[in-house]
């Protein structure tokens, strides 16, 4: 069992908080794990006036990197292309010098409108979350990322109607704890499209 | 004349020692004017006779907590909380008040006797109970707002009881009382408007006197506050109060009705005014001075040898009340579904005999509704409930509440607590833009201004707003500041807000204060008296001209934007150093102005941020979309893959 905890970052982006059914449950759910560093960004720069030197620092500071937001057509909300755009320097991020985020661990936690099926080559969103994704991924590889898999909540709408906030909010607290014990085999996630029906694979030593 | 002075100043010298070491102790002010009025009249002596003509003078205080009774009383809230207030309240006065009146008859006391007992005895301690409620923060709870509706409830149902009690005099005690009183008479001739009327007048009289209060009350006071209020001089204005609750009480009197109750209608009628603030702080100090002589008074009345002689009957009797007491509300709290820690709180809470228990007694002797004896008795039974409920609290806070801490409720997150109101000092150009915003979002404002031009102009605009000085302690102490959760201090003087913010912070150092400031001079002084949040009033504005002034010029929007925010967060970076630095120059006077120099250097600061984009070699220093040097792309080509594992991964968006 290893005894060296990974620190991990979560950056939540979510513009009309207010109205949140999913992911401000799912980020407080997240908020209660040691060694979650759980940043509102919408909350932070309200703005948009992002500080890129505390952006930094943050990222040296942890192992593990997730960006947690609702699908808006298709990719992320602004804040956090924003974010990217700004932080992920030249020289910091990538480039001769720009070695710090080589190693960590880098996925997004994302709710989606749809059904599971509609995000498949037959349903009607045509791509599946992974896919649709794919900057990111690239994002990750050339930055010199480990790219899991994405944690997907499908059909958020009616997640509380149906009945499976509990189920998901234990899946992601699970994965963060497993995350932040180091039990979890990246490798494993390399050819999913989703986190959500693999977590008894690539979870490790469960207690 | 001499004479008065010592009377005076031993009242007052009691009044000052005892009362701070009372709420030390945390017995509460009550207990310790009472204390004090124990200490000075029997144990030491020093006051005898004259304290029960001192008492019918200081019974006016009655009359003003009435009055501040009514004034915070608005008829829209009195509706919002009817329910809980007849409900819980209603069945409380009666239910009690029936078992006492029971319990009486079992002893065989005529029955017009027991029910004033009953009566008497029915009521609480608003003062001990909101005070410590207040104190211990246990205001906003269920079990806190059930029992303010019961002392509501009971505030209102003295005042007809007041006019109840006289019915029930006894007729045995008439007699003598008129013996007694016809010799006084023929020196003293009480005045009355009423004295020979018939009945159908007598009637046409008194409705003449409510209708005048009510109607002269909403349309005539108005103007007069208006035209004292624009003179500026505070203290007519406490005259102008002041000759109004003396004059209702005086008008009522002439026609044969309550003081109390004509001053509790005023008060509610002018709950609505944008005086009601003002108002209140102005009777407050009279008020609460009136009470405490009050209930000195009753201290210095207590008879010591009738307590020793019927300590057992007083003990046992104060005892049974309370159990009576909690055992009436355990039961109301049980049909009003009050749960948990809350339903002991309520119980417990007033289990007491109250301040007004006392004025019924001394009023139902006067009226020679009670006897003398038992009137002593009684009123040691109440004196005794009221000092053991301090230990009640405590009993609450060490007992009951940990057995509910113990076993956390299964209840998801609790009901957010309401959040107290947010007032705003001074409503000009600038503290209107603060309320609109807050207003319309549902935030729950309490508006203050001095010039009572401005309070015009908003109230015609349907702005909650009221008159006063926020500056004083008694305005902001009506306005609600111990329950305030943020003060706006958007006043034109910067002098008087600057002491406003300091008085606040130092004083409820709880509230958060939002102070706007003149200039960079005024912000530094605003944020050494102790402010959280302070806006200077121009800076915003003027870079949004400069900004569209770049504009014009021809700079690009987005560009224009950033310069924008670089600037502020520079000015606000050094915004610091600067304060330490005008902290050191105004208190010593430094001759080298050290403050001046890191000026200059912030300009310096500013300039070369905002040169800093338009160099075109790439730096570290370069922030914001900066793009990669040019060439950078053989580099990257010549990379491996860096997780050989997600490379290969069969992925074909």
């Amino acid at each position: 069992m290893s005894t060296t905890h990974k620190r991990v970052l979560l950056l939540l982006a979510h513009p009309s908080q207010h109205r949140s059914e999913v992911n401000i449950p799912l980020f407080n759910a997240a908020k209660a794990i040691d060694g979650v560093t759980a940043v509102d960004l919408y909350g932070e720069y309200p703005t948009f006036d992002i500080d890129i030197e505390c952006e930094q620092q943050r990222l040296i500071e942890h192992d593990i990197v997730i960006f947690q937001f609702p699908l808006y057509w298709y990719s992320t909300p602004a804040i956090l292309k924003e974010w990217q755009d700004l932080v992920l320097e030249y020289g910091f991020a990538y480039g001769t010098d720009g070695t710090v985020l080589k190693g960590k661990t880098f996925f997004c936690a994302v709710s989606a409108g749809g059904k599971e099926d509609a995000y498949q080559a037959q349903g009607y969103n045509h791509f599946t979350v992974r896919q649709l994704l794919a900057p990111l991924e690239q994002t990750a590889s050339l930055t010199g990322m480990h790219y899991l898999a994405p944690l997907v909540l499908f059909g958020a709408r009616t997640a509380i109607e149906d009945d499976f906030m509990a189920r998901h909010i234990g899946q992601w607290q699970r994965l963060l704890k497993a995350l932040v014990e180091d039990r979890v085999n990246v490798h494993l996630t390399a050819k999913l499209d989703c986190l959500n029906h693999h977590l008894d694979t690539i979870i490790e030593r469960e207690r | 004349m001499t004479g008065y002075f010592l009377q005076a100043f031993i009242y007052l010298v009691a009044a000052v020692i005892a009362v701070p070491l009372a709420k030390r102790f945390g017995l509460g002010s009550v207990l310790g004017y009472l204390i004090a009025g124990v200490v000075i009249g029997p144990v030491v002596g020093l006051v005898g006779e004259e304290a029960s003509v001192i008492q019918h003078f200081a019974e006016f205080g009655v009359v003003m907590m009435l009055f501040v009774v009514g004034l915070e009383l608005e008829p829209k809230m009195l509706w919002a909380m009817r329910h809980r207030l007849m409900g819980l309240g209603g069945l409380q006065v009666v239910l009690t008040a029936a078992a006492v009146m029971a319990i009486a008859l079992y002893f065989e006391v005529q029955w017009t006797i027991a029910l004033t007992i009953g009566l008497v005895f029915t009521l609480s301690s608003t003062a001990i109970v909101l005070q410590t409620f207040n104190e211990k923060g246990l205001g906003k709870t269920d079990g806190g707002r059930s029992a303010f509706s019961v002392l509501l409830f009971q505030d209102i149902a003295v005042i007809p009881m007041l006019a109840f009690i006289p019915l029930l005099a006894l007729p045995e005690l008439v007699d003598k009382a008129q013996q007694l009183a016809s010799t006084a008479a023929q020196q003293h001739q009480e005045v009355s408007l009423v004295a020979g009327l018939p009945g159908w007048a007598y009637a046409l009289v008194i409705t003449g006197a409510i209708a005048l209060l009510v109607v002269g009350g909403h349309y005539l006071s108005r103007p007069l506050f208006r035209f004292v209020a624009s003179s500026g001089l505070r203290e007519i204005f406490t005259a102008t109060a002041l000759m109004l609750v003396i004059g209702i009480a005086a008008m009522m009197s002439l026609v044969g009705l309550s003081p109390a109750l004509g001053a509790f209608l005023a008060g509610v009628v002018l709950a609505n005014s944008e005086f009601r603030h003002e108002l209140e702080s102005s009777i407050e100090p009279f008020k609460g001075l009136l009470l405490g002589l009050f209930f000195i008074t009753v201290g210095a009345g207590v008879n010591f040898a009738w307590l020793w002689q019927e300590l057992g009957v007083i003990v046992l009797m104060t005892l049974g009340l309370m159990l009576l007491k909690v055992l009436v509300l355990l039961l109301l709290s049980l049909l009003f579904k009050i749960r948990k820690s809350d339903r002991w709180l309520f119980a417990l809470s007033l289990a007491q005999a109250g301040e007004f228990g006392f004025v019924l007694v001394s009023y139902s002797v006067q009226n020679n509704v009670l006897p003398t004896d038992l009137a002593q008795t009684l009123l040691l039974v109440v004196a005794l409930s009221m000092f053991l409920t301090p230990g009640l609290f405590i009993a609450f806070e060490k007992l009951i509440l940990p057995r509910y801490r113990a076993a956390p409720d299964a209840r998801e997150a609790d009901i957010i607590e309401e959040q107290g109101p947010v007032i705003i000092a001074g409503v000009g150009r600038f503290g209107q833009v603060v309320n609109r915003l807050l207003t319309a979002n549902g935030v729950n404002t309490v508006v203050l201004d001095h010039q009572i031009s401005q309070v015009d102009i908003l109230r015609s605009i349907n702005v909650k707003s009221y008159f006063g000085d926020a500056t004083r302690p008694d305005l902001l102490h009506t306005a609600g500041i111990e329950e305030a959760s943020l003060l706006v201090v958007s006043m034109d003087n910067p002098e008087s807000a600057t002491e406003l913010v300091k008085y606040v912070k130092h004083t409820y150092p709880q509230v958060k204060i939002l102070a706007r400031a003149f200039d960079r001079g005024h912000a530094y002084m605003l944020r050494r008296a102790g402010a959280d949040f302070i806006q200077k009033e121009t800076l915003l504005s003027a870079l949004e001209l400069g900004a569209d002034a770049m504009k014009c010029l021809g700079f690009h929007p987005f560009h224009v934007e950033q310069q924008k925010n670089t600037f502020k967060r520079i000015e606000k970076r050094s915004s610091d150093i600067l304060y330490q630095a005008w902290c050191d120059d105004s208190s010593g006077e430094r001759f080298d102005n050290n403050y001046r120099k890191l000026f200059i250097e912030l300009e310096e600061t500013i300039k070369t941020a905002m040169t800093r984009d338009r160099s075109d070699k790439h730096s570290n220093s370069e922030r914001g979309w900066t793009p990669p040097p040019k060439g950078y792309e053989e580099v990257l080509e010549g990379d491996e893959p860096i997780d050989p594992a997600a490379a290969k991964a069969d992925i074909t968006p």
